[in-house]
């Protein structure tokens, strides 16, 4: 079923554009793609990056993982993290940047099967690992249970953590933590909801888990 | 975040070898590469240790516990044998963090995490643990949740860990190999106090590795249990915490092992709650008076001097609903 990407270049993307006002974030990456941008021996493209002196190339790494059923083999800048390889360079941005220092959860995938934290995870030391994301939890049109679960109990408002609280959700399960409401709040701690919309979201986490 | 060159250690003695040359380790990599992000952390050279095998928890020959350095903290907190032989640290992870950060993180990056103090993490403010000598920010800044205890004037940060709380209330051992061999050192040795040199904050030699922390053997029956005090329910360090470890035979304590968290630049064992409970039989009034024992010494600063009181309530609460409340 797993499909090959061919080799890329990967690059951290600029922290420079987080700002509301001003050029979009994606457009600052394209120009420090442009300007910043080196060649190395390999014949591949690194950008500039992020807080990081402009001249001399940063020592990148290749990586072989799978995201999502998919082989992908790339050279990353060794600081990439792994949220920052999905978002902006694979292009899945169901994954959101929350914190990006492990206080909000936003950023939750599973790795080899275990919620982890993307934004703490370098993307060099997953060679061989299996990544799921949100983008990969459907089969075709048929929703995960769990996502399924968010839309009957209507467990979101703005959206924003639902990705990362969906991916916690599913190792919640996995791991067993559902016996009551409370163990449930206890073990989805690590995801933050700024809309509030915690008891729903502990209903579709007990939905889900008393389906199986 | 500075740039940096990676290695995955295939064995031990690559990893020594990568160490020996200024190498820093990582782990789980919760703690580093946040602080990296930050640059408060700006290594030269990242050595992978993920794949070396230090991932056994092992009844020892004595009858004590040790738990491998890479194990994580999920693994270390669901682990039949820490469960039932001390359960004080299994609730000391459980509480810790978050579910995401347990997957991650390992009990040897546990003991070795830094400090939350906002300045320690803030590269602009003075702070003597990340520039020695420029000060400390927090002496008379907003310091509502630093230290009370084993404070000095160069630095009062906690030290974050709520395992570390347990270990020490166990008086554990940590197992270290150098490119010279293995060593151990107790708890109470390995994480220094600020003193004069805040910077410095394990007794570690230059390339060693955590291979393991090793919890002695007690008396059985032995009871234990960890209660953590903090500003919200979970996903959050400790205002105060308290880890208790009672073994109780003829109705009378044997043994007594007690120490807090949040309180402390270390995490602080209690000896003088430790004497008073020794001999006696449980009671209330007992909880109450060695309790009243936990902050002696304690040096509160302008935001922080609900810790002292709150110190006193977390022990005596956590040494009754340990051993018992008749």
């Amino acid at each position: 079923m797993s499909s090959e990407l061919p080799d890329s270049a990967v690059s951290p993307p600029s922290g420079a554009g987080e700002s509301t006002s001003g050029p979009s974030r994606r457009a600052v990456i394209a120009t420090g793609v442009a300007v910043g941008g080196v060649v190395v021996a390999g014949g591949t493209f690194l950008a500039g990056a992020e807080e990081a002196p402009a001249t001399g190339t940063a020592p990148s790494s290749r990586v072989s993982l799978t995201v999502n059923g998919t082989r992908r083999t790339v050279t990353v800048d060794n600081r990439t993290s792994l949220l920052d390889l999905l978002r902006e360079h694979f292009d899945l941005t169901g994954s959101k940047k929350g914190c990006n220092a492990g206080a909000c959860g936003a950023c939750t995938v599973l790795v080899d099967g275990q919620r982890v934290n993307s934004c703490l995870t370098l993307a060099v030391r997953l060679e061989g690992a299996e990544v799921t994301t949100i983008e990969g939890l459907a089969d075709g049109d048929q929703l995960h249970p769990l996502q399924q679960a968010f839309v009957d109990q209507d467990a979101f408002q703005c959206g924003y953590c639902t990705p990362g609280q969906i991916m916690s959700g599913v190792g919640c399960i996995k791991e067993g933590h559902t016996g009551s409401p409370e163990e449930i709040r206890e073990w989805m701690s690590g995801n933050i909801c700024r809309c509030g919309c915690y008891v729903k979201i502990v209903r579709a986490v007990e939905q889900t888990a008393g389906r199986k | 975040m500075h740039p940096f060159s990676f290695t995955k250690a295939a064995n031990t003695r690559e990893a020594l070898d990568a160490g020996r040359h200024g190498g820093r380790y990582i782990a789980g990599g919760t703690t580093l590469v946040d602080l990296m992000r930050e640059t408060v952390e700006r290594p030269e050279t990242l050595v992978d240790i993920s794949d070396l095998p230090m991932r056994d928890v092992k009844v020892t020959e004595r009858g004590g516990l040790r738990i491998g350095a890479l194990v994580t903290m999920s693994e270390a907190a669901a682990h039949p044998k820490v469960r039932s032989l001390y359960p004080v640290i299994s609730q000391a992870l459980e509480l810790s963090a978050s579910a995401q950060l347990r997957n991650m993180a390992t009990i040897g990056g546990n003991i070795m995490q830094r400090t939350r103090c906002t300045y320690f993490r803030d590269v602009t403010a003075d702070c003597n643990k990340r520039e020695p000598g420029s000060g400390c920010a927090a002496l008379e800044g907003f310091n509502r949740t630093h230290a009370i205890l084993g404070t000095s004037d160069a630095c009062v940060a906690t030290h974050p860990s709520d395992a570390a709380v347990a270990f020490a209330a166990l008086e554990a051992r940590v197992h270290l190999l150098g490119s010279d061999g293995e060593r151990q050192v107790s708890f109470a040795d390995f994480l220094l106090r600020p003193g004069r040199t805040p910077n410095r904050e394990q007794a570690l030699r230059r390339g060693e590795l955590i291979t393991g922390v090793e919890i002695p053997a007690l008396p059985r029956p032995l009871k234990s249990g960890y209660l953590k005090v903090r500003d919200r329910q979970s996903y959050e360090f400790a205002l105060t915490s308290a880890a208790v470890a009672l073994h109780v035979r003829g109705g009378v304590i044997r043994e007594a092992k007690v120490a807090a968290g949040g309180v402390g630049t270390v995490p602080w064992k209690l000896p003088a709650v430790e004497r008073h409970l020794v001999g006696e039989r449980p009671s209330e009034s007992l909880w109450t008076a060695a309790a009243a024992k936990a902050a002696e010494g304690a040096r509160p600063l302008q935001h922080n001097r609900f810790k002292v009181e709150l110190l006193k309530r977390t022990v005596e609460r956590q040494l009754r609903v340990v051993g018992g409340s008749k």
